[in-house]
């Protein structure tokens, strides 16, 4: 008798439990991150990027709790793979935001078609992602590596009207992607770009490039990553070039992240970036009031791109009522988000998943004691091809080391 | 003109750091047969004691022992504890654990220096008194980098007196021409084992707080200097006071200019020497055994 009236509720919770589960079922958030190696720094940022934005909704979106699985991919290819597909099919993920670096998301590229899993970029800048290698389910939410850089082109040429520059960047595809757009755009405005250097990613000492530097030129481009333009302003200024050349450069040059940790080698520095802490505007203010009181540092690079993709993440929901199973219907309505605040400013996508949004051209100046990023000019409505059409831009090579060819190096 | 004189200065100081480096990587490896695989996480670590030491506002020079001090304790814990256990298995078995312990222990160290100090790098401040450059002839030089190879000298000449004049240095440089030799003459192998493992260590964490504000601090240090004390030891020759120090700034110097005057070959202007000398001349220019 007992025996029955058991079996009898467990069945009848069994038939229940699909129906309770779904109107309950957490929305599953894969976030890939770098805890360990020298990408550390950054994958923190962007989790505590993350963190801002959850707690501001109080972990739920459209109605439905928000579950992020956070995995650690070292900054290796190989692990963000297997990383990637235990959050996809051990943890069920139904969106991932992630991964930190370009040769990541090159990676994982081909899986994410084979599993159709949308996914937003956080930080990942390689520009095929949204020119040449196209995916259905990818959209960024940050720009690529030449977007910020095409446009500092033109300031340099029109603006401040440098003729003759040299660039200096990492030996890896951010350097050269970021270098070729500046190159572009700043020899079609009339410069001339007449010495490109490129130290490898992890030399140990700036010194024998900063002396190959050429003394006539009238400045220097200058495209870091991570902690190597900490490094190199620092030793640039011991040479006594700082002030003698000046230096413009790209978003990861003078990021937040790492200028706290500068001094006043890092002044007068110039750099572009889709994002700036000190960008005066409501949203912005709020969000870097909540990063300070909560982390105890400026908002850079990382920490402003996770945020964004979980702005993405919450109008698309909107859109679909939560219904993030619902793929194809998801994945429209995302690439159809147009953002009008937020802390990197108003923001839609391009047909090729890669945001249209402001570029700010920012100058390192010490406020109330702490060095920042000064927004002094923008460029509205910046998309990843500049003033080129996209056809025509597509059908050239991507930006490497030799594309576009530097004719004017003596 | 200028461009010759600031890479050959560049050249020295880097020639400088890599003796701090791969002196004490040398003597381990040349007496006790044990290749350390966790030098460079010694030099980031001694890095990374010296950078707090500097916050806790003491002096650059106090700052310098600390590092030294401390990763000397951590690398005498390690020999006693760890790397003692592992000599008593056959030879061939010995080298693969070797590497593999002192890799791992590499691996550690490295994560929890990630864990006590962060991920962001860090610069280590210039000593007010060593800062500023010089300026001669025309070509402006950071100062530092002169005291670092200065330093360096200093170190070298100590080191060279201590193995050449001191009975403890005797013992040293008999342990690594013959080991079983010196055993059997009645050597305290036990105890100089410690005392080059630390020694070794020592230099290797001094060398980091030495290079902190030129290098700067940052996870992946360890990986990055690694490479090169292995290339300049086995140019210099295993167990050479004076290969090691050849051989720094030889590397120093090829590195530089390398750099300069064939840039699209940057990593292959790294290994070629070594290479060479593998194929060539195994145990080195100044070693007596074979890598």
């Amino acid at each position: 008798m007992t025996r029955r009236f058991f079996v009898l509720v467990l069945l009848s919770m069994l038939v229940a439990a699909p129906a309770v589960a779904l109107a309950q079922e957490p929305i599953r958030v894969g976030f890939l991150t770098v805890r360990s190696g020298p990408l550390a720094a950054g994958g923190r940022q962007l989790e505590e990027g993350f963190q801002i934005f959850i707690k501001e909704r109080n972990g739920t979106l459209s109605g439905r709790k928000l579950e992020v699985i956070y995995a650690d991919t070292a900054g290796q290819p190989a692990l963000t793979k297997t990383k990637t597909q235990e959050l996809v099919e051990r943890n069920r993920a139904h969106i991932i935001i992630g991964p930190l670096a370009a040769f990541e998301a090159l990676a994982i590229n081909d899986y994410i078609k084979q599993v159709e899993v949308p996914i937003i970029s956080s930080s990942a800048a390689a520009e095929d992602l949204t020119q040449r290698k196209l995916n259905p389910w990818f959209i960024r939410a940050v720009g690529t590596s030449a977007q910020v850089t095409q446009p500092i082109g033109e300031y340099a040429a029109k603006v401040l009207r440098y003729k003759r520059m040299a660039t200096i960047a990492d030996d890896f595809a951010y350097g050269h992607e970021g270098t070729s757009g500046f190159q572009r755009v700043f020899e079609d405005n009339g410069g001339k770009v007449v010495q490109k250097l490129w130290p490898p990613l992890n030399v140990a000492d700036y010194g024998s490039y900063i002396a190959q530097i050429k003394p006539n030129v009238d400045a220097l481009y200058t495209g870091f990553a991570g902690a190597n333009g900490l490094r190199f302003l620092k030793q640039y200024a011991e040479y006594g070039l700082k002030g003698k050349i000046p230096v413009l450069g790209n978003m990861t040059n003078t990021d937040e992240g790492i200028l706290k940790s500068m001094g006043d080698e890092a002044l007068g520095a110039l750099s572009a970036g889709w994002y700036s802490a000190a960008n005066d505007t409501p949203a912005n203010r709020k969000f870097v009031a909540a990063v300070r009181a909560e982390f105890k540092a400026d908002p850079g690079y990382y920490t402003a791109g996770a945020y964004t993709a979980g702005l993405f993440l919450e109008a698309a929901l909107k859109v679909v009522n939560g219904k993030i199973e619902d793929k194809p219907a998801f994945m429209k309505a995302l690439r159809r988000v147009r953002l009008t605040e937020g802390p990197i400013g108003p923001m839609r996508l391009d047909e090729y998943g890669n945001p249209i949004m402001n570029m700010y051209i920012r100058k390192v100046e010490r406020k109330d004691g702490r060095l920042v990023n000064s927004v002094i000019h923008t460029y509205p409505e910046t998309s990843q091809f500049w003033t080129y059409a996209p056809k025509a831009f597509l059908a050239n090579p991507v930006y490497s080391r030799d594309f576009p060819p530097a004719k004017n190096i003596e | 003109m200028a461009f010759w004189v600031i890479q050959s200065l560049n050249g020295l100081a880097l020639g400088g750091l890599l003796f701090l480096l791969s002196s004490g990587f040398s003597l381990i490896f040349g007496l006790m047969r044990v290749a350390n695989l966790t030098h460079g996480a010694y030099f980031m670590l001694g890095a990374y004691v010296g950078l707090s030491a500097l916050g806790a506002g003491l002096d650059f020079a106090t700052a310098l022992l600390a590092g030294g001090l401390a990763v000397a304790l951590f690398g005498g814990l390690v020999e006693r504890l760890i790397l003692r256990r592992l000599a008593a298995r056959p030879p061939a078995q010995r080298t693969l654990a070797q590497v593999l312990v002192t890799l791992g222990l590499a691996f550690i160290i490295a994560d929890g220096c990630l864990w006590i100090w962060g991920g962001d790098p860090m610069p280590l401040p210039v000593p007010a008194a060593l800062g500023g450059a010089v300026r001669a002839f025309g070509f402006v030089f950071p100062f530092y980098r002169l005291v670092v190879v200065v330093i360096a000298l200093l170190v070298a000449l100590a080191l060279w007196l201590g193995l050449e004049r001191t009975r403890v240095g005797a013992m040293i440089r008999a342990g690594v021409d013959d080991m079983e030799m010196a055993a059997g003459m009645g050597l305290p192998v036990s105890r100089l084992f410690t005392t080059v493992f630390c020694l070794g260590a020592a230099l290797a964490g001094m060398g980091g707080v030495l290079g902190g504000p030129i290098l700067s601090v940052y996870p992946g240090l360890d990986t990055d200097m690694l490479p090169l004390a292995l290339v300049v030891v086995i140019l210099g020759g295993i167990g050479s006071l004076l290969g090691a120090f050849v051989g720094s700034f030889i590397i120093g110097f090829v590195y530089t200019f390398g750099q300069t005057l064939l840039p699209d070959l940057a990593y292959v202007i790294l290994f070629l020497p070594m290479v060479l000398v593998l194929v060539l001349r195994p145990r080195g220019l100044f070693g007596t055994r074979a890598a």
